[in-house]
């Protein structure tokens, strides 16, 4: 009596564990649907905050933010595919090598706001971008480098050896073999990456506080919209951040509102290129 | 049917007291091909037999240097193609390997389409014209006896095709660069009966253009399609010469028993 007792409670522990993640997702879901998209109008989306005009908005983060994801990874990109590339298929196996994916490991596990420290001193300060996206960017390319490496290798490893011997049977150079071959084979894999690193840009503040800092407004048309690579620009959980010091709860929930969609969007990429690349196997 | 001006006997590739090692270190690493001394006559098709890790895929794989890839290998004596040693330090390898293709023994096209993977071996050698591969696509089907088969989707993925579908894919693939020597690594052991028919037909008919060097573990294989044949055991060439008589009268004991089927 008492041993069956104890295993239902264990069954029901098991359960409620399994469960938790997900009661815990919608929860936190319907508080912040429920509280944020009031906030979330037309206006709210398309005009600055202005005291004068008496608007609230965060048309300036909005656009702030593609600033950031787009120079990221125009950066990090070519960087964090070119190494991987060079450490599969050219490097061979090492002492560099290891040293290069142990720093590479332990850059991934350094905190943000020390990522936004160095960025601050040495990108801000002693290379003079002071407070920019620009100087934003290259402080979140050094963080979202191994995100994207490490996928990237990880999806040339799959690539079955068969491609390469037939390739170089061929007579096709390495280099031609790797544009040709490797590259479109783990085009899945290498997208993941790049859209998990998107997810990190747009979710990441403490570090751009310290370097892309707050600014709200739009880039003047014409040269303003090249100008503003050097201005400063705060992101979306930028904004979120700065609202909720200042107690704006509105604007929080509306940001949050915006934030957990382009999660949602992004998991959903993901989800789908994952299964993709799951069902590209050879076939028999 | 010979092609024109090729005398019958004419050799295509020799190689001359050929060794191999794999890797190195004080044991001096593992002598994995030991005076191989070998002709392969033009237009004929050569079938290189012997149990499991006697060295024939690795002596095959010598001729198109496609060894080059796997690091800590070191090669002495001589392989001449048409008596220019292609270990030569003037030696292009791409152009090698556009001379002597090779077919693996695990079919692998590559992830794209059919016309796609023709096509790479002449895009690789910088043809570009669209007429041009046009008609290498069409050519190079038609001889592995695969163009009614996909005529009408050719630009759908090659990895739809079946096994045997795809190892002649493969095998065309490898003539759209129009090379001279086709180098066949147990080509038909991954396929069922019928498709390994269709290969073995295949290389009959090939001999007539190119030369073939065919890897084998199929004593039937070899007997049905080989104009010569070499036997490896241990690292060791141990008996070439016509198919025919190496088959009916060996002349090495070794020889014997292997045919016999008493070790391998």
């Amino acid at each position: 009596m008492f041993r069956k007792l104890a295993d239902g409670a264990a069954l029901a522990a098991i359960y409620l564990s399994a469960f938790f993640s997900v009661i815990l997702l919608a929860v936190i879901l319907a508080y912040v649907l429920a509280k944020g998209i009031p906030a979330v109008r037309w206006s709210f989306l398309t005009t600055v905050t202005s005291v004068l005009r008496g608007t609230v908005g965060i048309a300036g983060n909005l656009v702030n933010t593609v600033y950031m994801v787009v120079l990221t990874l125009g950066i990090a990109v070519p960087v964090g595919i070119g190494s991987a590339v060079w450490l599969n298929e050219y490097a061979g196996r090492g002492k560099a090598v290891e040293a290069i994916e142990f720093a590479m490991e332990t850059l991934a596990a350094i905190p943000s706001v020390v990522f936004g420290l160095f960025g601050m001193v040495f990108f801000g300060t002693t290379l003079e971008f002071g407070y920019s996206l620009l100087t934003g960017a290259l402080t979140l390319t050094l963080m979202v480098l191994p995100l994207i490496t490490r996928n990237t290798q990880e999806a040339l490893r799959a690539v079955p050896e068969t491609y390469r011997t037939g390739a170089a049977g061929m007579g096709a150079g390495k280099w031609y073999m790797i544009r040709t071959i490797l590259l479109p084979a783990a085009a899945p894999g290498i997208v993941t990456g790049i859209i998990l690193a998107v997810g990190r840009i747009a979710g990441e503040s403490a570090a751009l506080l310290l370097t892309a800092g707050s600014g709200y407004l739009l880039p003047e048309s014409g040269r303003g919209i090249l100008r503003k690579v050097m201005e400063s620009g705060g992101t979306l959980a930028v904004q979120m951040y700065l609202s909720m010091s200042k107690a704006e709860y509105d604007t929080v929930f509306g940001i949050a509102v915006v934030l957990l969609c382009l999660v949602f969007v992004l998991n959903f990429l993901t989800h789908v290129l994952l299964k993709r690349t799951g069902g590209r196997g050879r076939h028999k | 049917m010979r092609m024109e001006g090729e005398p019958v006997d004419a050799i295509k590739i020799r190689t001359d007291s050929l060794n191999l090692y794999y890797g190195s270190g004080r044991s001096g690493g593992t002598h994995a091909l030991k005076n191989i001394s070998l002709e392969i006559r033009a237009n004929a098709v050569t079938a290189l037999i012997g149990p499991s890790g006697c060295g024939k895929s690795t002596f095959l794989k010598t001729l198109n240097r496609m060894n080059d890839l796997i690091p800590g290998v070191r090669i002495t004596g001589g392989v001449y193609l048409d008596d220019e040693d292609i270990y030569g330090g003037q030696v292009d390898v791409t152009e090698l390997r556009k001379r002597v293709g090779m077919v693996f023994q695990q079919p692998n096209p590559f992830p794209m389409s059919i016309y796609d993977n023709i096509a790479y071996g002449p895009r690789v050698h910088g043809i570009r014209d669209k007429d041009r591969l046009d008609g290498l696509v069409e050519s190079s089907l038609q001889a592995a006896a695969l163009w009614e088969e996909v005529k009408d989707r050719l630009r759908k993925s090659a990895l739809g095709l079946s096994g045997g579908q795809q190892q002649r894919l493969c095998i065309a693939r490898a003539l759209a660069v129009e090379p001279e020597v086709l180098l066949m690594d147990e080509p038909a052991s991954a396929l069922d009966p019928v498709s390994t028919m269709r290969v073995e037909e295949l290389m009959l008919q090939l001999k007539r253009k190119y030369t073939v060097a065919v890897v084998t573990h199929n004593m039937q294989q070899a007997v049905r399609v080989a104009d010569d044949a070499a036997f490896f055991l241990s690292g060791e060439l141990v008996e070439a010469g016509p198919a025919h008589s190496l088959f009916s009268r060996p002349k090495k004991r070794k020889t014997r028993d292997y045919i016999n089927g008493r070790f391998g």
